[in-house]
């Protein structure tokens, strides 16, 4: 009884697995390929089979520590160096290094004639010795189908392929086996008959002039693994996949605040701007400021000294830069700091899977606080609504997990119902800002309102959005009897009060002036009355002193009088 | 390595090497056959070397050997290969391409007639 429950532990024992290294299939195999097994990668021509199996080799080499074997029948070492050195490896190095063997094995049938029987023992004894030169724990055939125009007999090639795949097996090689693909079947001469643990299927298709890649698991025995079709890019980096199911919402949020740019929006945004990490739509019409208001974000951001990166599908770097400086917004400063990535391509140029892996590897490359895309719209060029939708939400989700605010510009059209965003993403996004232009009086004027704001009291209003050679500025909005007022009518209202002001004005003025001058003219009176008072003052004392004067003289007569009487 | 040689005339001798893996039957039933069919095709000199691949596996890489048993005729050129255990003579024969041989083979049957 415990020898049972002990095997059956053993064979629980998951399945081990060797790390391929390619950036996103280790994801979707959960692990990588099977260990010490042989896995076949078919696809057609120009799909990218060699460079799989390469990179499982040289990220083996590099990352992993685990020396490879290529057996190449189709390109000579030097061929595929050469060709490998554009995506920046250099296998040349490694070989020196005894990290790779390289094995060219050249299959000539015009030289070859067949007489009686044999075996590939040729194949095998080179194989081991190249395992044993490096100590190699990786092989990788590019194509073994090869064999077929070297060989007439299928009968032996078949059992040899058949030892082949038990040797590589016995001897734990993880492996890497390159077929084409046939007509119908996975591969043209049958070989996932024997490989039967894992077949990885690579496509190249072209749809509406756009080419896209695509990778999926056909089979993977013994474990799970995501079973879409993967869209991949191969690219000056290598090849890399992404995982379209990964989908998690789990991610933490922030509670710091950042500065939209505008010192006015912020103030809208309980005076604080954005959170850090949200998503924040742009929507608008035609000119209605939207690059203008992403570019305010980006400049702010790049003020903190955040490193920000650009997406742009309209205008290229210098354009955008000449543009917002004339508003008053360096950015190529910033691009000249390293802060600042901008980069543009045409939305046409890829499909929309190939866009989202594209700005995936910048994010990676660029590791920005704050990313911009202008505009989400130019998407939807070529795609279908559906996909454009699990592109970016995928890519919100990408950007939410990884903490960066994300400012995404949006262009509808003016006969649009405003508030439903093309894309249908507004629902996903935390911040939603609006933009448009209200026609009156034979002008346009923008406005700005914030239509939803997650997570803070936002403010309710419609304001006049200004872009002056400062930046951005909001004005309140004239609100009168006549409704919303904005720009020259709202000039042309202000004026008409400013008018009824100056009169009243002059009217208090001109009371003041009158009742200063019938101060003055009381003041005036008062002193006449005061002078003439002062002359009766004036009289009555003279009179007085004459009277004494007269009365002492009268005294002084009547005393001399009496002085000569009296003498004589 | 075995080699093998039969100086007869001054000219330049065919070099013939037998590639084989150790010595199983069939590696062993090539170099039977390659001495039968020389000795009894072949006017002009010849010169056989056999290469065990197990004692010199490197020599599969240089000389681009798969398949085992392998003949490889590397004088004159151009350089012919014959896999297989050789049972075939007619083809061996034709794939080594041995032209001075054969004007003197219906001769001699010639005379035997």
């Amino acid at each position: 009884m415990p020898s049972r429950a002990k095997r059956s532990a053993r064979e629980l024992s998951p399945l081990e697995k060797t790390p391929t290294g390619i950036p996103g299939f280790d994801e979707i195999s959960e692990g990588g390929l099977p260990k010490g097994r042989t896995a076949i990668v078919c696809g057609g021509a120009g799909c990218g089979k060699t460079m799989f199996g390469i990179e499982f080799l040289v990220r083996g080499a590099l990352e992993y520590d685990e020396p490879g074997v290529l057996m190449a029948f189709e390109e000579t070492p030097e061929d595929i160096a050469r060709n490998v050195a554009s995506l920046g490896f250099d296998i040349q190095d490694l070989a020196n290094k005894k990290k790779l063997f390289l094995d060219y094995i050249s299959v000539e049938p015009h030289e070859i004639q067949e007489s009686g029987d044999y075996d590939l023992e040729g194949l095998f004894i080179r194989l081991q010795s190249a395992v044993e030169a490096v100590g190699a724990k990786r092989v990788m055939f590019d194509t073994l189908e090869a064999l077929f125009s070297g060989f007439s007999n299928p009968g032996i090639l078949r059992a040899e392929f058949r030892r082949l795949f038990r040797w590589l097996k016995d001897r734990g090689l993880t492996t890497v086996i390159t077929a084409e693909r046939g007509e119908g079947t996975l591969t043209r001469h049958g070989l996932e008959e024997y490989v039967s643990d894992c077949v990885i299927l690579l496509d190249h298709r072209i749809k509406d002039q756009i080419s896209a890649r695509r990778l999926r698991i056909v089979k993977y025995r013994g474990t799970k693994h995501g079973a879409d079709e993967y869209p991949f890019l191969i690219d000056e980096r290598g090849m890399s996949i992404l995982p379209l199911t990964s989908l998690q919402l789990q991610h933490t949020v922030s509670n710091e605040r950042i500065s939209s740019g505008v010192p006015d929006l912020d103030e809208m945004l309980e005076g604080k701007g954005y959170f850090r990490g949200s998503s924040v739509l742009i929507t608008g019409t035609a000119g209605s400021g939207k690059t203008t208001l992403a570019a305010s974000f980006v400049d702010a951001a790049c003020l903190r000294g955040e490193r920000c990166l650009y997406i742009d599908f309209e205008e290229s770097r210098h354009q955008v830069a000449r543009n917002m400086n004339s508003v008053g917004i360096d950015l190529d400063q910033w691009s000249k700091k390293g802060l600042l990535a901008h980069e543009a391509w045409r939305p046409t140029q890829f499909g929309i899977e190939m866009h989202l892996l594209r700005i995936h590897k910048l994010i990676e490359r660029v590791k920005p606080q704050c990313v911009v895309i202008d505009p989400i719209t130019n998407l939807m060029n070529g795609s279908s609504d559906k996909e454009v939708y699990s592109m970016l939400m995928r890519l919100l989700d990408f950007l939410k997990v990884a903490g960066i605010t994300a400012v995404f510009v949006s262009l509808t059209s003016g006969g649009d119902n405003m508030e439903q965003t093309t894309v249908g993403i507004s629902s996903l996004t935390d911040t939603w800002i609006l933009l448009r232009d209200l026609e009156l009086n034979g002008e346009r004027n923008r406005c700005l309102y914030v239509l939803k704001s997650r997570g803070m009291a936002h403010s309710n209003q419609l304001r006049e959005f200004v872009i002056t050679g400062q930046g951005i500025r909001l004005l309140s909005v004239y609100i009168g009897p006549g409704g919303v007022l904005t720009g020259s009518s709202r000039v042309t209202q202000e004026s008409a009060e400013r008018a009824v002001a100056i009169q009243k004005q002059q009217e208090i003025e001109r009371k003041q002036q009158d009742a200063a001058r019938k101060r003055l003219t009381i003041q005036a009176q008062v002193a006449a009355l005061q002078a003439e008072l002062d002359a009766v003052e004036k009289e009555e004392n003279t009179l007085n002193r004459d009277d004494r004067e007269r009365e002492k003289q009268d005294k002084a007569d009547r005393d001399m009088l009496a002085k000569s009487r009296g003498s004589r | 390595m075995k080699t093998k040689q039969k100086p007869k005339s001054s000219k330049k001798p065919v070099e013939l090497r037998l590639y084989v893996a150790g010595q199983t039957p069939r590696s062993l039933a090539a170099i039977a056959n390659l001495k039968k069919i020389c000795a009894g095709n072949f006017e002009e000199d010849y010169l056989i070397e056999v290469v065990d691949l197990i004692k010199n596996p490197a020599l599969a890489r240089d000389h681009q050997i798969l398949a085992i048993p392998t003949l490889v005729r590397s004088l004159p050129v151009p350089i012919c290969k014959i896999i297989g255990d050789l049972s075939d003579t007619e083809r061996v024969v034709v794939g080594l391409d041995i032209r001075k041989a054969k004007p003197k083979k219906p001769a001699a049957k010639a005379q035997n007639a």
